[in-house]
């Protein structure tokens, strides 16, 4: 086993070395644009594109011409969600989303705000989902979209897609999900699931950083987005730039692998994701964040009350998890989606999201487990709050002077 | 970003943690901060009769930067007077660790734990509190 380990997978996914294999040539040979109709260059990139395009749209259950390939997820929710406000401006100007999405949802809503879209924010309950009556009930004839999430980047938990596309479809409004932490884990069916746009990336399945796709529906309905970058009109007119084929063609080898393994894989992550959480959970005051039932196989977020979460980090020296604890960013500001799940500030501040992988073994899993412990166990004996719950203190009684 | 080596250090191997019976009048505790800001210092000074610190002792609920600042200033603490406790500056404290500009506020926790602690000694042997004449907030 070498050190430190990489539990960190959500964040972003090593490489599969098949993936890196089939993008070599495309580097060095096969080097054309693939908008070069008229020379043998052009062609054998193009035709490393069309390839691809058809391994991603096979993963998905889409047709190869629903594939818009885009820089990466956060370009692709741009897209989408920017792009389909602009193209149905005439029909309203509402779309909801929730409070748990990441970012790149949240901000282009909040950008488009400004252009006079009315945004509503759902908020999810306290396992993470949320509430489809209150979806229902926000939903207007002004409401051309609909944006929820298909599995949370920081709890993992899986929201009701089919069921959330149902009735969005029922009010006559699109519905756009942003898939980037399921796409290549769990089986995500385009067709089956109701979607009408949908953004995934790359290297979140092991393959490169730098491409993600947009899928977007042609038939039943019909869906387009106005482009939001001017130029050569390529994929379809809705994404103008010279196509990243080296990076487009591990998209499209890293799509086949998960197609392939992902069944496998899953069954083996959820195996030991149970397992690190059943052996960390025997600690005091610890536990698990987001539906327990519903969510990937691969993510298990974890508070471990009493003690700081970047501090925790910190001790876990030979690992790579991430932290809920404002302290790893320069807001101070702890995660939003735990906040969102109800959890208080101090428990936000004590979580650690472990994220499994691919190359993710059971010996470093057990390593994870009891590293973790040591550390959870240092910071509490470091910990005046742990003295102070064990005195029986209530620390919600506590009047603490705010710095 | 990366830690200073003598974060790790004081991270690694903290000094005086622990406890003092903060019934005694000679001993002074200060708590300071606030779980849901994601720090909390307790510090505490054990005084004797001629004004100087003979032990101190820290717990903290914080990041790597916040148990750092106040293991130092246990160091720092012990054997000095409280006059020259309470001249300690949290710049101080950056510049000895090399805290990075969006960690400085572990520092002035620290500061201001020192100061919540000579207080709380101060007020129990009849004294007033003093009023730092700084205010970082």
């Amino acid at each position: 086993m070498n050190l430190p380990i990489y539990l960190d997978n959500n964040a972003t996914t090593p490489m599969d070395p098949r993936v890196l294999e089939a993008m070599i040539p495309y580097f060095t040979q096969k080097f054309g644009n693939a908008a070069s109709r008229n020379h043998p260059f052009g062609w054998a990139a193009e035709e490393g594109v069309d390839y691809a395009r058809e391994q991603v749209a096979k993963l998905i259950g889409a047709n190869e011409k629903e594939i818009i390939f885009t820089s990466g997820a956060t370009e692709a929710n741009n897209l989408a969600i920017k792009g389909v406000f602009e193209m149905y401006k005439d029909k309203g100007n509402h779309i909801i989303t929730c409070t748990t999405e990441h970012k790149a949802v949240l901000d282009a809503c909040k950008h488009l705000e400004k252009l006079g879209a009315e945004i509503t924010y759902l908020q999810v309950k306290s396992d993470g989902l949320i509430n489809l009556q209150e979806l229902e009930n926000a939903i207007t004839d002004k409401t051309i979209l609909v944006s929820i999430m298909y599995g949370n980047n920081e709890i993992g938990v899986i929201q009701p897609i089919k069921e959330i596309s149902a009735i969005t479809h029922k009010h006559g409004a699109l519905f756009f999900t942003d898939a980037t932490q399921a796409v290549g884990k769990i089986p995500v069916d385009v067709i089956a699931d109701g979607i009408d746009l949908m953004a995934f990336s790359a290297h979140k399945m092991y393959g490169p950083k730098g491409v993600g796709a947009l899928y977007v529906r042609r038939k039943n309905p019909r869906v387009k987005v106005t482009a939001q970058m001017d130029g050569g009109g390529h994929e379809r007119g809705m994404r103008s730039g010279t196509l990243n084929v080296p990076g487009i063609v591990g998209f499209g080898k890293a799509c086949e692998l998960c197609n392939l393994e992902m069944a496998e894989e899953a069954k083996r992550l959820s195996a030991l994701r149970d397992k690190l959480e059943s052996s960390l959970t025997i600690l005091e005051e610890s536990y698990v964040n987001g539906n327990r039932e519903y969510r990937l196989p691969h993510v298990a977020n974890i508070s471990f009350k009493y003690v700081e979460g970047e501090g925790l980090m910190m001790a876990m020296k030979d690992m790579a998890v991430s932290s809920g604890s404002a302290c790893t960013s320069a807001s101070l500001e702890p995660s939003y989606v735990l906040k969102s799940l109800g959890l208080s500030d101090d428990l936000a501040h004590s979580s650690i999201r472990f994220g499994l992988g691919r190359f993710t073994t059971e010996e470093e899993v057990n390593f994870a487990i009891e590293q973790t412990k040591k550390a959870v166990n240092h910071l509490r004996d470091l910990s005046p709050l742990w003295e102070m719950f064990k005195e029986g203190i209530d620390l919600d009684k506590v009047e603490w002077v705010e710095h | 970003m990366a830690y200073s080596d003598k974060v790790i250090d004081h991270y690694t191997n903290p000094r005086n943690v622990g406890t003092l019976d903060k019934s005694k009048n000679n001993v002074g505790t200060g708590l300071v901060g606030a779980p849901e800001c994601g720090d909390v210092m307790r510090l505490q000074i054990e005084v004797d009769a001629n004004n100087v610190i003979t032990d101190a002792k820290f717990k903290t609920f914080g990041c790597g930067s916040a148990i750092a600042s106040s293991s130092l200033a246990t160091e720092w603490l012990k054997g000095k007077s409280i006059d020259d406790a309470m001249a300690i500056d949290n710049m101080d404290i950056v510049e000895e660790l090399a805290l990075p500009p969006v960690k400085i506020h572990c520092s002035v926790l620290a500061e201001d734990a020192i100061k919540a602690a000579i207080n709380d000694y101060r007020v129990k042997n009849g004294l007033e509190a003093l009023v730092s004449e700084k205010s970082h907030h």
